[in-house]
């Protein structure tokens, strides 16, 4: 996603020349290209995130459209206070573009994952947030927010994604996509765990259980449409993501169904549940001791569709 | 064992358990080999065998991207097990990338994030100025950490409150991650900031460890005002291709060529190196 990312940034600042990367000392090769043939608009403003985010959004006042990167905890956590002032509260066009979304930064530890990200971001005013699943999503939502004014959030993993969509893809902003139809029950899913949810899907149609699939890949503001269609449809629905549990995608969905739905539902959330994970190894494993694995996936929904039965009886 | 001898079998235990984990920093690790030995052999009063005496002295390795160095320290000198080393980034082991203070003897703080070491260090410095303590408080920073302005936010506080039991050691490779120092955010001049703040300050040869343990033998360096050490160092030092080289920051060896030279200057023999991946 991190160079699919890039790829499309580089793309976009040819065209526009008000196009703008500002790194704080991350991305070593990878912007190689953009900054030898961008000198000007390159700028590694060392290890000073805060002092970052305020240089991004004094440039936006100046017309210049500045993507801002680094590594997640970075670039959303330690300069919160710069985003909601200098950013938010101004409505600047300025991007903020975390890399290493969840747990991918698997062995760099606690203080390198983004699991309260989204939770943060999405309590500030214009905000937006956008969380792709692969590389193609990765390159055509860059496209995408390139085109917003305003403040976005831009949550990317890093290397390696597995492929779900093909280069035909559309992506829209804000729009939901059913990636798989299904009757029984709903997974809804942001970020790189969609590719485990459609695998789990897989294996629950072999059990004879109708799984729908949804990426949510804008999480502010939310497709409230497919989300209360899903419920209506199916009448159960489980969120996953690679996140705290506290104040993550499936807290905004839960808020869409409590308040709009008019059907009967069952619901359940997948995540880490209010822990930090100080666990070590591959990001596969990882998640299976976070209870997110794809494994977590099918046993909830199997959980579920068994309330769901014992309700309609 | 001399001194320098350890220095060398740190090197080759950080070599060994990043290249076992495919992760972890190897070049931060090896510039600051030689400030953590002078630290943890003759400075710091540290009993393993009462790691929460509260008068022992602190230290906070506030680039904790070089955990692995200090992971070697700690096991030379029985802090923790020798073997855990071999479980560094894998499953089910406790030693990542960056220290974690809640689940591993001897880290007194989660780093990982820079910039946060010296304000930590202030704070356990206030409290032992209040408490009546004779503890010294050691954080370990690095150049590119010092762009945080939290590093100058706490300097100025430990200038103010007469911090004199504080002292930072600066890992001054000139390097960061994507750079030379210099050519990217300059800090200099360096000494005279740190003066400015309110500081004493000593420069050292960051590799010549009695050099260092010279210069942290008698503190503060100025009555009444914390101490800065600034250490030169050369990142990577240890195997040629790696030195100054920014691209190796964050890199683990993966060709035969890499891996032959890197056994060959670190000291180690191809059995040894094979035996150890076992
Ligand atoms: C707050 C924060 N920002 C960014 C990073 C990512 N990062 C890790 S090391 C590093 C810079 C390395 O340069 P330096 O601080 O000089 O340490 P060296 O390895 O050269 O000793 C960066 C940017 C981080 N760990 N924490």
């Amino acid at each position: 996603m991190r160079n699919a990312y890039i790829s499309a940034l580089y793309d976009i600042a040819k065209r526009n020349k008000q196009v703008m990367s500002l790194n704080a000392d991350i991305g070593a090769i990878v912007f190689d290209k953009f900054k030898s043939d961008f000198p000007d608009r390159f700028v590694n403003v060392g290890v000073a995130e805060q002092n970052m985010i305020g240089i991004a959004a004094g440039l936006a006042s100046c017309g210049k459209i500045p993507f801002t990167y680094t590594i997640t905890p970075f670039i959303t956590a330690r300069t919160y206070e710069q985003i909601r002032v200098d950013v938010c509260l101004q409505n600047s066009n300025v991007k903020i573009v975390g890399v290493g979304a969840g747990l991918v930064y698997s062995t760099l530890g606690p203080t390198h994952h983004a699991i309260e990200d989204i939770a943060i971001m999405k309590t500030l005013p214009n905000m937006k947030i956008v969380s792709p699943a692969d590389p193609i999503e990765s390159k055509m939502a860059t496209y995408a927010i390139a085109e917003i004014k305003g403040p976005v959030y831009f949550r990317i993993g890093t290397a390696g994604e597995p492929k779900i969509y093909d280069e035909n893809y559309e992506f829209t902003f804000g729009k939901g996509v059913e990636l798989k139809h299904g009757d029984d029950v709903t997974l809804i899913a942001t970020g790189s765990i969609v590719y485990d949810t459609l695998m789990a899907a897989k294996e629950l149609e072999l059990k004879g259980i109708s799984t729908r699939v949804i990426n949510i890949h804008t999480i502010k503001p939310l497709d409230k449409d497919i989300i209360l269609k899903a419920a209506r449809e199916t009448g159960a629905i489980i969120t996953i993501e690679e996140h705290n549990l506290e104040g993550g995608v499936g807290s905004s969905i839960a808020s869409v169904i409590l308040e709009e739905s008019e059907s009967q539902i069952k619901f359940k959330r997948i995540g880490l549940n209010d822990i930090f994970c100080s666990y070590y190894g591959t990001h596969q494993e990882l998640k299976t001791h976070s209870g997110i694995a794809k494994e977590d996936i099918i046993r909830e929904v199997i959980n579920l569709i068994k309330l769901k039965d014992k309700q309609v009886k | 064992m001399e001194l320098e001898e350890i220095a060398k079998n740190i090197r080759k235990k950080i070599f060994l358990m990043s290249y076992r984990a495919g992760s972890g920093h190897i070049a931060p690790s090896f510039s600051c080999v030689e400030i953590l030995v002078a630290l943890y052999f003759k400075i710091l009063n540290i009993d393993k065998n009462n790691l929460n005496d509260e008068n022992r002295d602190r230290f906070i390795l506030s680039k904790g991207h070089a955990s692995s160095a200090l992971y070697s320290i700690l096991a030379k000198k029985d802090i923790i097990e020798e073997k855990l080393l071999d479980t560094f980034c894998q499953k089910d082991g406790i030693l990542g990338a960056h220290p974690e203070a809640h689940s591993i003897p001897g880290i007194e703080v989660s780093t990982g994030s820079l910039g946060h070491g010296l304000s930590f260090g202030s704070g356990i410095a206030l409290a032992g100025k209040i408490d009546n303590k004779n503890y010294k408080v050691f954080v370990l920073l690095s150049d590119g950490e010092c762009q945080e302005g939290s590093v100058w936010e706490a300097a100025a506080f430990a200038s103010h409150h007469k911090l004199d039991n504080l002292v930072a050691v600066v890992d001054y490779n000139m390097l960061q991650s994507l750079g030379k120092t210099n050519e990217i955010l300059s800090l200099e001049p360096f000494n005279d900031r740190w003066k400015a703040f309110g500081w004493g300050v000593k420069e050292v040869d960051g590799h010549n460890i009695s050099k260092i343990i010279e210069n942290l033998a008698s503190l503060p360096y100025t009555n009444n005002k914390p101490s800065v050490l600034i250490a030169h160092t050369v990142k990577g030092k240890g195997i040629s291709f790696m030195e100054n080289v920014p691209l190796w920051h964050y890199r683990i060896p993966n060709n035969r060529e890499e891996i032959e030279i890197a056994l060959k200057e670190l000291g180690l023999d191809r059995k040894e190196f094979e035996e150890a991946l076992k």
